[in-house]
């Protein structure tokens, strides 16, 4: 499907401002920035995943040739309060304070406790051999029921389990109990004809971003500190840079590099505050790049949960009641995207009677923070494939089922207002009539493997935020347009082309660029499915604006009233006056005029995006290998801006959702240590493990925003594990209810089938 | 700050000389694409990377219908799956050689390599095995040769002394009527270490009885492990799926498999029996061709 034709600019599919520098090698990523005088830091991190730090010894570390300083958690500032920092609200700032540089306990394997700066980062490896530290160790608990029983080693002291405000008398690792609540659940399931309930237990997974976290700092002696770093949000990053050094916040500036991927994992700040301690004691800047397995241990991951979904239906197969618990494993600290999680769990069907209690667990793992999604496709796993058995309970088409209890405008839904309109009915329809779904399954694979079809529908809402941006226009007629949204999925071209549209240029008169923290106002971090939604929005409100200004100049040049200048694309008239934008900026020149505006918006958005996936399955019921032999999705997108990124997200979203269904997870031993650090053993799809990815743009206008825009980025990962299940259910008869769908697990299954 | 010296040796001689005098501190460089890790990640104590490539005899490649092929240690892998009489005569060579790592680590990596990293999954090893291979090996007190069975004897141990180095691999000449086979099993498509690793030969007579047959595993003991009982069992009798079957069955009797982040023990022993007997087929459609 493509964008209506009422656009001159949307719907296009230009080349993005980035890809030349990209593709030649030319972009600077985190560990290419390099500073006269540059000294590089390295990390000391705890090989237990539970110990109270005694002592730490850095004299032999700051003895060896080459060492610029050492430091510890007793180099870090006292840290109190909470600060914003993303689309998962605030954050509390000692917890974020000592998970960048442990203090008195080492949480979980990998946890930071002291680092070193010297003239090589292979003198600075060497030194940290040097350091001594004295560790008490103490029981982990890395299983979130085993964390939430009574007996449980205690993570942190101070944590009281919070219930609805109400705080708990005694320390528990549970930090928050949520609850959403509507209708009458018994009567709900009193009147279902057949009810199903069903437990699940998913692994901890890693964004897997191809760029491993780097950065550099200066911290000047007259107090002002320079950050680069490859980050979702360079404010957010100031931010918490500013709370956790306890540093002035307008005496820090913040450069966004190029950013090799982050779905969520590069909005905490890891190793920032700790190059800044460092520049500060070897008065030079620092550089530091963390490897894959500092990346695995101590950075994301996505929180392994425990779900229990009960559903009903009649026999018509209408839910009649819904009802979830989940427990998700925060990691080290408190904040597991739990509220996501119950938000999303039942989000594409419209429920009168339903309870869902969330749990926030802390564990010995690394702190959990944003994948894509967050919180989404574990819940959603667990709803699509109990809905799945209530189907075929029931004999009812999968995706029929899925179209007859939709939700649509104005439902009901966890912890906000009811939804506005919606696309999960068209998405569904566009399934049914996709070509995939009307070619018949051969059910005999090569070699006489097995084959199934499965189906799976998930949401993702859209965050609004905030965002700034400014836009000059050249005397050639091109504009200069400067955004503090950092670029991870090519927003920078899908801005551009909304400002186009906006301003009645080309696409190529648009020069987009992502500038650092002092150059443009404030924005929110991307995240969410926000920036092509909500930068979208405010360089529509940009666009506008300078055109106003526009206006406000002519009626002077022309001598006209400015409310009789009519605008048509790029060309202004008015009273037998005509001219183009490019004219205009060349007469605006040889006036002195300048035409320059800033913008700061916050969009409203109660909506947000669906997506129907359609995959094939092919199962070795020998060995228990699955592989994906067809997949087909579809998503809501509202208007697709550049529909080739759109796409490119779904496939993305696909592929990552293909290796957290079969192959990735975080593997611990009984003492906590994590035992697949290396991407080796965490094993991501490969190209030969994802098929082509065919695609199907819907696209149900978003009534809040100017274009019709909804988030697309995050949903195309909610489906795929549900699908994949279902599928294999399809092929094989199992209802596997744990993540990842292994070989061994297959296999075992089948065994006991 | 610590430093590793680099020796380029010219000969056997010059390079059995060095590793006299460093001992257990150096080690041979072929395609460094396990050593180079290795160092890098602290899991070896090395002072000096000896490299092999500018040795003759570790880079020779020929094959000779009368006496088999030999194959220099430091051979990258490319050159092996690539060469027209190896593609012919051993296809099992060409199974594994094409499935080590990536096409850019197959540039460098080397069966010499592999073989003296002596990792239990290595997958050049079971189809060395499988092809009845020896290796010639050269030390302070002279040369002395080895059936590669015989040849590692721990996860990363081998029968190499510290002054010794590994020349070349011989693999017999082809007999009329044999075929062999290599195959693993992975969880994803590519890219990826062994859970179970399958390496068997069959030979057949002009009436189709099996003459003789190995069988040799990847990743279900301390090191590559030779199943001569599998292979004898096929020895004077048709090779018929009951067959074929029962052998595969003895080689899954035989593993003794452990649990980790690749598999469980009971998965990897089954998956013995299901690839035993798929490259056991596999051998024999090439024995028949």
């Amino acid at each position: 499907m493509t964008t209506e034709t009422k656009y001159r600019v949307i719907g296009t599919r230009p080349v993005r401002p980035d890809g030349v520098d990209k593709v030649t090698g030319r972009a600077i990523y985190g560990a290419d920035v390099v500073l006269p005088r540059m000294a590089h830091g390295k990390v000391l991190r705890s090989p237990h995943a539970h110990a109270r730090i005694l002592s730490v010894d850095t004299t032999q570390a700051e003895a060896l040739a080459g060492v610029l300083a050492v430091i510890c958690g007793r180099d870090m500032p006292a840290v109190s309060g909470m600060a914003a920092a993303g689309e998962g609200g605030d954050m509390n700032m000692r917890y974020a304070s000592n998970n960048v540089m442990a203090h008195d306990k080492a949480l979980y394997e990998g946890h930071a406790v002291a680092a070193v700066v010297a003239t090589s980062p292979h003198i600075a490896k060497e030194a940290l051999k040097l350091i001594k530290v004295e560790y008490e160790v103490l029981p982990p608990v890395i299983d979130v029921r085993k964390a939430m029983e009574p007996n449980a080693p205690i993570l942190l002291e101070d944590l009281r389990t919070d219930t609805g405000g109400v705080k708990s008398e005694t320390a528990s690792n549970i930090a928050a109990h949520l609850i959403a609540e509507e209708g009458d659940i018994e009567k709900g399931f009193a009147d279902a004809a057949v009810v199903v309930e069903r437990e699940f237990t998913f692994q901890t997974v890693h964004q897997g971003y191809i760029e491993p976290h780097a950065c550099a700092a200066e911290w000047r002696a007259d107090g002002q500190i320079t950050v680069w770093a490859s980050t979702q949000g360079s404010f957010a990053v100031r931010q918490q840079c500013a709370a956790i050094l306890q540093h002035p916040i307008g005496q820090l500036k913040v450069i966004p590099t190029e950013i090799g991927g982050g779905f969520g994992g590069k909005i905490p700040v890891y190793l920032e505050p700790i190059a800044a301690v460092l520049s500060r004691k070897a008065q030079r800047p620092v550089r530091m790049v963390m490897d894959r397995t500092e990346v695995l241990m101590a950075t994301g991951p996505t929180p392994g949960a425990y779900i229990k979904v009960k559903m009903g239906a009649d026999k018509n197969g209408n839910i009649t009641a819904a009802q979830g618990y989940l427990a998700y494993e925060a990691g080290a600290y408190p904040d597991s995207f739990i509220g996501a999680g119950m938000t999303c769990l039942f989000a594409p069907y419209n429920l009168k009677n339903v309870r869902i209690d969330g749990f926030d667990v802390v564990v010995n793992k690394p702190s959990s923070t944003a994948y894509r999604a967050p919180g989404a496709p574990i819940a959603e796993f667990a709803s699509e494939t109990v809905l799945d058995e209530i189907a075929e309970t029931l004999g009812i088409d999968r995706l029929a089922i899925r179209a007859q209890n939709s939700a649509k405008e104005g439902d009901w839904r966890p912890f906000g207002p009811p939804y506005t309109r919606i696309g999960h009915q068209e998405c569904v329809a566009a399934a049914q009539a996709s070509a995939h779904w009307n070619t018949p399954l051969v059910r005999e694979g090569k070699d006489g493997k097995k084959r199934g079809r499965g189906v799976a529908s998930g949401y993702w809402g859209n965050w609004d935020g905030i965002s700034s941006c400014i836009g000059r226009l050249n005397p050639n007629g091109t504009v200069s347009l400067l955004e503090g949204s950092t670029d991870i999925g090519g927003s920078r071209a899908s801005i551009a082309m909304q400002f186009a549209e906006a301003f009645g240029v080309t696409y190529e008169q648009v020069h987009p660029a992502v500038v650092d923290t002092d150059t443009v106002d404030y924005n929110d971090v991307t995240g969410g499915s926000r920036t092509t939604f909500g930068t979208g929005y405010a360089v529509y409100k940009l666009a506008k604006k300078m055109q106003g200004e526009i206006v406000g100049q002519l009626a002077g040049l022309w001598d006209v009233p400015a409310e009789s200048i009519t605008i048509d694309g790029s060309s202004y008239s008015s009273n037998g006056h005509s001219a183009t934008i490019t004219q205009l900026a060349k007469l605006f020149e040889e006036n002195g005029i300048h035409i320059n505006a800033s913008i700061t918006a916050k969009g409203s958005n109660l909506s947000g995006a669906f997506a129907t996936h359609i995959v094939d399955v092919e199962v070795d019921e020998e060995t228990g290998k699955v592989d994906i032999v067809r997949y087909t999705a579809i998503q809501d997108a509202g208007t697709a801006i550049h529909p080739s990124y759109v796409e490119g997200q779904m496939q993305g979203g696909v592929a990552q959702g293909i290796g957290w269904a079969l192959s990735e997870g975080y593997v611990y031993d009984s003492e906590g240590h994590l035992k697949n650090a290396t991407l080796l053993d965490y094993r991501m799809p490969t190209s030969l493990d994802v098929p082509p990815i065919e695609t199907i743009i819907v696209e149900v206008p978003n009534p809040t925003h100017p274009y019709g825009v909804r988030g697309v980025g995050e949903v195309p990962i909610v489906p795929p594990c549900a699908a994949i299940a279902n599928a294999i259910h399809d092929a094989t008869g199992l209802r596997l209810r744990d993540l990842p769908m292994s070989p061994s697990r297959v296999w075992e299954a089948l065994e006991k089938q | 700050m610590r430093a590793i010296q680099y020796a380029a040796p010219r000969s056997l001689g010059d390079a059995v000389a060095i590793l006299q005098e460093r001992g257990n501190k150096a080690r041979i460089l072929a395609g460094g694409t396990d050593l180079i890790v290795q160092v890098g990640e602290d899991a070896r104590d090395v002072d000096v990377m000896v490299d092999g490539k500018h040795i003759p005899e570790l880079m020779e490649l020929s094959f000779d219908p009368e006496k088999g092929l030999t194959l220099g240690a430091a051979v990258p892998c490319y050159r092996i799956y690539e060469h027209p009489e190896i593609k012919k005569h051993y296809p099992g060579l060409v199974d594994s050689t094409s499935i080590i790592g990536g096409t850019g680590i197959q540039g460098r990596a080397s069966v010499g390599g592999n073989l003296c990293n002596s990792g239990p999954a290595a997958d050049s090893i079971p189809t060395l095995i499988a092809y009845g291979a020896t290796v010639r090996i050269v030390g302070a007190n002279g040369e002395r040769t080895v059936p590669v069975e015989n040849f590692c004897t721990a996860p990363g141990r081998n029968v190499l002394a510290a002054d010794e180095l590994l020349i070349s691999i011989h693999l017999p000449a082809p007999s009329a009527h044999s075929g062999a086979c290599y195959l693993r099993f992975i969880p994803r498509n590519e890219m990826d270490i062994a859970v179970v690793g399958a390496g068997v030969s069959i030979t057949l007579d002009d009436n189709g009885i099996v003459t003789a047959a190995r069988v040799a595993l990847a990743a279900v003991a301390p090191t590559p492990l030779f199943v001569p009982e599998a292979g004898d069992s096929l020895v004077g009798k048709a090779p018929t799926e009951e067959a074929i079957a029962a052998a595969a069955e003895i080689a899954k009797n035989t593993a003794r498999p452990i649990s980790d982040m690749r598999g469980t023990a009971e998965h990897r022993k089954h998956l013995v029996g299901v690839l035993t007997r798929r490259a056991l087929h596999r051998a024999l459609e090439r024995a028949r061709a």
